[in-house]
């Protein structure tokens, strides 16, 4: 075959010229897996709006009970109950996701055998079922 | 071969990336025979002995050993010794360069970054002071070996780094496959190179970019899961650092 004409650029026989891809601002709607995870990623934009409902309710707690009122009020608002709603789905996909890889992170041996995912899954759910039971009763009660 | 029927065919494009003539990769279109016991490999060797000699592109073993054809197949991170080619029927089948890498030429990527980052880790069995031969053989149990086995089945294929999207946007993180195999050492018990690749890992660019989006695990194709060590490490590496702090003279041990 004969020899191509070195007709490009800066191009030398026997050194390369890279061509270097730029990667897509839309690179995460091409597979299903990567827009699970930039959903996921986004769950914890809900997992901050709770903490900062959290932190001005424990404020309007401390200035007194007219702030507390205001603030129970807001709460039931039908602004508040939507974006409660957005949020606590959000939160039960980033739980889950979280929960379902927790065992690929905690490999733990006993003796000669490392305990199955499925224990480590389990043990993350009944802990989790737990801790929110006590949570209800602690709410409910008091 | 030549009972089978050959007169079923697939198309092949092909990412073409000449430098000396094109500043820009193009897409060539080749017609291949749909032969079942055909891998894309055995395609792209057919077009570079019957149709276009020029055509470039790695292989070797043909085998899923060496870890040298892999490519994007419809943009899927794949080995093209594994993949067939009825498996894409009818077509067409777009065959392009891992992606997260810079072009050489064709289908042939430039892997000197995957090197560099490997030999950071000290890929292999580092120890303090070696045994005296008369000492014999380091010994290891079958539970000892089933520890790092996994983790050095890898091949050093590069299709964690094709599938994975912290590398392509963010090029300083070491990448799966590297901290596959520094776990592969670690978890050796003939090794003793744990802290210091410990510290080389702890950082941004090394373990804390992975954001665990797992694809590297997806596409591995000897089931070493990347992701999994990754995350392992992740638990490791934040025991070292309140160890650290909170014994601050153990000095990682």
């Amino acid at each position: 075959m004969e020899q191509r004409e070195m007709s490009y650029g800066r191009y030398q026989k026997n050194r390369p010229m890279l061509y270097h891809t730029r990667y897509p601002i839309l690179w995460w709607v091409k597979k299903w897996a990567y827009v699970r995870f930039i959903l996921r990623e986004l769950t914890s934009v809900a997992v901050a709006f709770y903490v900062v409902v959290l932190l001005f309710y424990v404020n309007s707690v401390s200035q007194g009970p007219d702030s507390f009122a205001a603030f129970n009020e807001w709460l039931r608002s039908p602004l508040s109950v939507g974006l409660h709603g957005i949020a606590i789905v959000a939160v039960l996909y980033h739980s889950i996701t979280w929960f379902n890889l927790a065992p690929k992170a905690l490999v733990i041996r006993v003796g000669k055998k490392s305990i199955p995912g499925r224990v480590i899954l389990i043990t993350h759910y009944a802990m989790w079922a737990i801790v929110s039971t006590g949570l209800y009763w602690l709410i409910t009660t008091t | 071969m030549s009972n089978q029927n050959t007169t079923a065919t697939i198309d092949l494009e092909v990412y073409r990336y000449r430098p000396e003539i094109e500043s820009e990769p193009t897409y060539d279109t080749f017609t291949v025979p749909l032969r079942s016991d055909w891998v894309i490999l055995d395609a792209l060797n057919y077009i570079k002995d019957e149709l276009d000699g020029s055509l470039s592109y790695r292989w070797s073993c043909q085998m899923g050993v060496c870890g040298s054809c892999g490519m994007m197949a419809n943009g899927e991170p794949t080995l093209t010794c594994a993949s067939f080619l009825k498996d894409f029927a009818p077509g067409p089948i777009r065959v392009e360069p891992l992606a997260n890498f810079p072009v050489a030429r064709d289908l042939i990527i430039s892997m000197d970054d995957f090197m560099e980052k490997l030999n950071r880790v000290h890929p292999w069995l580092v120890t303090d002071e070696e045994k005296p031969l008369e000492e014999g053989e380091y010994l290891q149990t079958p539970e000892q070996v089933d520890d790092y086995k996994q983790y050095s089945m890898c091949i050093n294929c590069l299709l964690c780094y094709s599938a994975c999207p912290i590398y392509g946007l963010e090029p300083s993180f070491i990448g799966p496959a590297v901290i596959a195999l520094a776990q592969r050492y670690n978890l050796d018990s003939r090794d003793e190179g744990s802290q210091e690749r410990m510290d080389i890992l702890s950082t941004d660019d090394g373990l804390w970019q992975c954001t665990f989006v797992g694809e590297c695990s997806e596409v591995c194709p000897k089931n070493v899961d990347p992701a999994g060590a990754i995350q392992r490490y992740k638990v490791a590496s934040t025991k070292d650092w309140w160890k650290s702090k909170l014994m601050p003279w153990s000095n990682g041990k």
